[in-house]
């Protein structure tokens, strides 16, 4: 009994200290919590806004979740507004977003993925149209609208293709058992070309020192964004752009109830590219992560990944690292569809803004506040360019000031070129439940427990029972 | 049957294999905390080596991603504070319940009963409503909620040792000119001292490792331990195998500790808290 | 006496109740009638009668869901009883280190659920690697890989408990049995089992509500993979809540129902054994 009770005097006093910390912490915002009505009363109207409140910030891009919390730190010290930035993990973005919204303590911003995401939360969004922030963007017609209202912003372009690593690719244009013509990237410019090669190179792996082709194609839940949101793109932004009478594929796709997934076949040619010429076998995707992925492309133990601009962190912080910068390269994503040869790589966003217009009136103009300070202040534009590596839609950003690291040169490289992009339509997507039926049925068929008429069917049912709620 | 030690081989080796192998896969976390994160997932019995040995990176990095120790920090207080409010409050509760036999009392303790088979599913979103709505949501707010979802069991658990203290004791302190308050803490919560042990222990391994809860009702700015690691899977854009494996070896830990200090009195509790239920 | 026991109600029972009214009756009878509605935050509930009732048994999700964890509670209560009986009966019979065994038998009862499903996913992957596949590639590794995750978990518990009712036995009927020439197995079954009903009785109350209520283990083990088949009960409840947007009334239904489940499945068992302990 005394030794019981000695160990549970011991967890009071630690439980108490840590009270007792916590309470200093309240001590010292108390007082400012209860000035904050008076600043905002008689406020002389100008500078900074001067605001108390806390800014909550639900940061939907895990892989920058750590440039944030620097960014929240230097914002308080530089104007004593505290910004929490929260993030949810992949593929559960609206999950996290639900239950939070409903706390006392709601995010004051969050994002939308566009017009989809605009329908599902528009009790919440505030109208921005008369924001600074707004009136920044390079090109308005991007923003998410509705009547008169602004409602998203967005603040990141983007883009993914297939990643190479020149280095390997040179060793195998000089190998001397190469069995195909080709002998440089300048003719890899349709999926058959590509084919050719990755096997050819896949059958000399041990010669160029590689694991495999590709990296490996995460699959285990939660990773799985690769190919059921970006890949996913390729043939259903050709599908869209059938569809007659319409601005452009995204809003064909948002009319679309149905879809046939008539380019399913496309979408087949690449990803068993893929899982057939990679790394690991086919039915170890199930435990492979994104991490893995990119790891295996920085170790050197594979060619080529597909990926987006946003991954360079995960290539750069890899310990023991041997891809150079100056080799890596971006390919587009061919999957055999006529006239592909003038395709370029797939460049758009699905990051917008909003402002929960459900939190007071002085939260909402401090998290506006915070977010013009992010783009327009010199502090606020080095972190954007330099560690988020967003390529910023706004005029406030000057020409030298975009981000230097090789993948998003090679994303602006590209958008120079004789090539079309392809437009991320993938905001038209009904859910992400849709999105996470269509990874899983991958992850079957990638195992051989599916077929691919399998994989086809649940992308178009999905869709449509998704479409109809 | 006598009382001195028997030599059975067969059933000590058959012990020792099982007892290790109950134990294997803890350690086996534990080496691999100390492996790069590439060399983890496909290979995770394999001892570290030169190439693979990382030292105490993972560690440093996962306490630094998750902020461990306020995580731990945010448990502990958690924890003992709603243990605390708990035993203090259902221990008065499931006495005079049981002392005051009324219909409503009655009625009342059948509700705590009730309670005691509802899963957490069936009340979870209205129950995260009602706590935002009246401002629950922080850590002290959910200690409120940790004592009401909670009160059944201890309720109950109390409620039947109380049955087992004869009367004679209270009416003779009525006698002396106590009243009830006086009575209960100077008398009456002595003698339940070893159900409350029950109790504590028994809602300590509950809500320690409470991860729903928590998650839902907390604004997320605070987090628990098991938040934090659930946090480590995804919330930055992929899993890091070695700082989760740290993450976990660090989790493990205190509640090591805390069994190997508190073995007796927990077993104990579990027997009781077993027996009465 | 009780009368005036009685006047103390403000501070005996008051604060146990207001906090249990906010937190579990307040939020139960609101889950019975939001059950019935169409909502997305409680304010604009419309009522909706059984239609989300019959949703949810039109989601195969859920009835897949109902499955397995039928399939998963049966055999990991019989499984996790047995071990635990089996263990006890060996660590009542005083070999060496009885106590050292019984600290490590019982000590994975006490890491939390989220830390041991990463932990086995570890060793399973890790394993199933070997072969060449992995967690995800069938459902049947989930399953067992979850009723493994459990015994590991439980069967310490219980068998603490079955210690307990075991060493019970009057030593002198054990003895008497034995100048009687009875087998050890006669002796199990005529003496032992009738006097520890009573720890049956709770292990299987235990172990039958613990496994049909699981969520931590499962998210953390296989998160429902491969595409879903995986996700027992709680988690599917979980999933419609909060991953789909619009079905917040079919959650709050299939969550009624689970209750309904628990509440069937816990008191017929506990009738039945309490009526086997009586009878005997």
């Amino acid at each position: 009994m005394k030794k019981f009770n000695r160990v549970l005097s011991m967890l009071l006093v630690m439980s108490l200290v840590f009270i007792a910390a916590c309470s200093n912490n309240g001590g010292t915002n108390a007082p400012k919590g209860t000035d904050a009505p008076k600043t905002t009363n008689d406020a002389t109207g100008g500078d900074v806004v001067k605001s108390d409140e806390t800014i909550y910030y639900l940061n939907f891009k895990p892989e920058i979740a750590e440039v944030y919390k620097k960014i929240a730190d230097d914002y308080e010290k530089e104007t004593g507004v505290k910004v929490k930035v929260e993030t949810a993990a992949a593929g559960t973005y609206e999950t996290m977003l639900k239950s939070e919204i409903a706390k006392s303590e709601a995010p004051t911003i969050f994002q939308i993925n566009g017009p989809v995401g605009y329908e599902a939360w528009k009790d919440y969004t505030l109208d921005l149209k008369d924001t600074k922030l707004y009136s920044y963007l390079s090109d308005q017609s991007l923003a998410v609208t509705e009547g008169e209202g602004v409602y998203g912003i967005p603040y990141v372009v983007e883009g993914y293709g297939i990643i190479y690593n020149n280095a390997i690719m040179e060793k195998y244009f000089a190998l001397g058992t190469k069995a195909t013509a080709i002998s440089s990237m300048e003719e890899v410019n349709n999926f058959d070309t590509l084919k050719s090669v990755v096997e050819d190179m896949q059958a000399n792996a041990d010669a160029l020192g590689i694991k495999g082709v590709f990296s490996s194609t995460s699959l285990s839940p939660g990773e799985q964004w690769r190919w059921q949101t970006h890949l996913a793109n390729i043939p259903l932004f050709y599908e869209f752009k059938d569809i007659q009478g319409f601005d452009n594929a995204t809003s064909a796709g948002l009319s679309a109830a149905e879809i046939q997934f008539s380019y399913g076949n496309n979408f087949k040619n690449i990803f068993d590219l893929y899982i057939n010429n990679s790394t690991v076998k086919p039915t170890l995707l199930g435990s492979k992560s994104v991490n893995d992925s990119m790891a295996e492309f920085a170790l050197g133990q594979s060619a080529m990944v597909q990926n987006g601009n946003w991954a360079w962190n995960q290539i750069n912080e890899v310990s023991g690292n041997t891809v150079k910068a100056e080799d890596i390269k971006y390919l587009p994503i061919y999957t055999g569809i006529a006239g592909e040869e003038k395709q370029g790589l797939a460049v758009g966003t699905e990051n917008y803004f909003a402002i929960n217009s459900k939190v007071s009136e002085s939260k909402q103009q401090a998290s506006i506040a915070f977010l013009e300070w992010l783009f327009t202040s010199e502090t606020g534009k080095a972190y954007v360019t330099n560690d988020l590596g967003f390529i910023a839609p706004f005029n406030t950003f000057a020409d030298n000031e975009k981000p230097a690291d090789p993948l998003a040169k090679e994303i602006l490289a590209w958008m120079e070129k004789d090539t079309t992009s392809v437009a991320w339509t993938f905001a038209a997507f009904p859910s992400e439940d849709f999105k996470n039926s269509f990874g899983d049925a991958l992850l079957q068929y990638a195992q051989g427990n599916e077929t691919w008429d399998k994989v086809s069917s649940v992308v178009v049912d999905s869709w449509k029972s998704e479409k109809t709620k | 049957m006598d009382d001195t030690q028997k030599k059975r081989p067969f059933l000590f080796l058959f012990l020792l294999v099982l007892a290790i192998a109950f134990i294997t896969p803890i350690l086996i976390v534990l080496m691999n905390s100390f492996k790069g994160k590439f060399f983890i997932s496909d290979a995770p019995f394999v001892f570290p080596n030169s190439d693979t040995f990382v030292g105490l990176e993972n560690y440093t990095s996962g306490i630094q991603k998750i902020d461990f120790f306020s995580a731990f920090g945010m448990s502990l207080f958690i924890t003992i504070g709603s243990v605390t409010l708990i035993v203090f409050f259902t221990s008065m509760t499931g006495w005079y319940l049981t002392r005051v036999k009324t219909k409503w009392a009655s009625a009342l303790f059948f509700m705590f009963v009730f309670s005691m088979i509802v899963p957490f599913q069936m009340v979870m979103f209205t129950m995260s409503k009602t706590a935002n709505v009246l401002g629950l949501g922080d850590p002290v707010g959910i200690l409120v909620i940790y004592l009401g979802f909670g009160a059944g069991l201890s309720v109950f658990l109390f409620s039947g040792f109380v049955k087992s203290i004869p009367l004679e004791i209270e009416e003779a302190v009525m006698i002396d000119g106590g009243g009830p308050p006086q009575m209960f803490f100077k008398v009456i919560f002595p003698i339940l001292k070893p159900i409350a042990i029950t109790v504590a222990i028994l809602n300590v391994m509950w809500i320690w490792n409470d991860y729903l809860l928590p998650v839902l009702i907390i604004d997320s700015k605070y987090r628990t331990i098991p938040i934090a690691i659930q946090y480590l899977k995804g919330g930055f854009g992929s899993i890091d195998m070695g700082a989760m494996m740290a993450m976990l070896v660090l989790a493990i830990i205190p509640i090591v500790i805390f069994y190997l200090f508190c073995q007796k009195y927990i077993i104990e509790g579990v027997v009781a808290g077993a027996v009465k239920g | 006496m009780q009368k005036m026991i009685q006047k103390y109600f403000a501070l005996f029972a008051l604060p146990t109740l207001i906090a249990f009214t906010l937190a579990f009756i307040v939020p139960f009878i609101m889950g019975i009638y939001l059950s019935f509605t169409e909502f997305v935050t409680v304010n604009d509930a419309k009522w909706v009668g059984f239609g989300n009732y019959i949703k949810a048994f039109a989601d195969k999700d859920f009835l897949n869901a109902l499955w397995f964890t039928a399939r998963f509670s049966i055999v990991s209560v019989v499984l996790i009883n047995v071990f635990a009986f089996m263990l006890a009966l060996a660590l009542t019979k005083k070999i060496k280190g009885t106590n050292i065994f019984r600290t490590t038998f019982f000590m994975p009862n006490l890491i939390g659920g989220i830390v041991l499903g990463y932990i086995w996913q570890l060793i399973f992957n890790g394993i199933l690697y070997k072969y060449e596949v992995t967690l995800m590639n069938d459902a049947a590794y989930g399953f067992w890989g979850l009723v493994i995750l459990m015994n590991w978990q439980l069967i310490g518990y219980m068998m603490i408990i079955y210690i307990a009712g075991i060493q019970n036995v009057p030593k002198e009927q054990l003895e008497a049995a034995k100048i009687d020439g009875a087998t050890n197995g006669v002796i199990l079954r005529k003496i032992i089992l009738p006097l520890v009903m009573p720890s049956i009785t709770i292990c299987l109350f235990l172990t039958i509500s613990n496994s049909f209520k699981l969520f931590d283990q499962n998210l953390s083990l296989t998160a429902g993979g491969p595409s879903k088949q995986t996700a027992m009960l709680a988690l599917d409840i979980y999933n419609t809540f909060y991953g789909k947007s619009g079905f917040e009334g079919v959650g709050q239904a299939k969550a009624v129902m689970f209750f309904l489940m628990v509440a069937i499945i816990v008191i017929v068992q506990l009738a039945i054994t309490r009526r086997k302990e009586i009878e005997n």
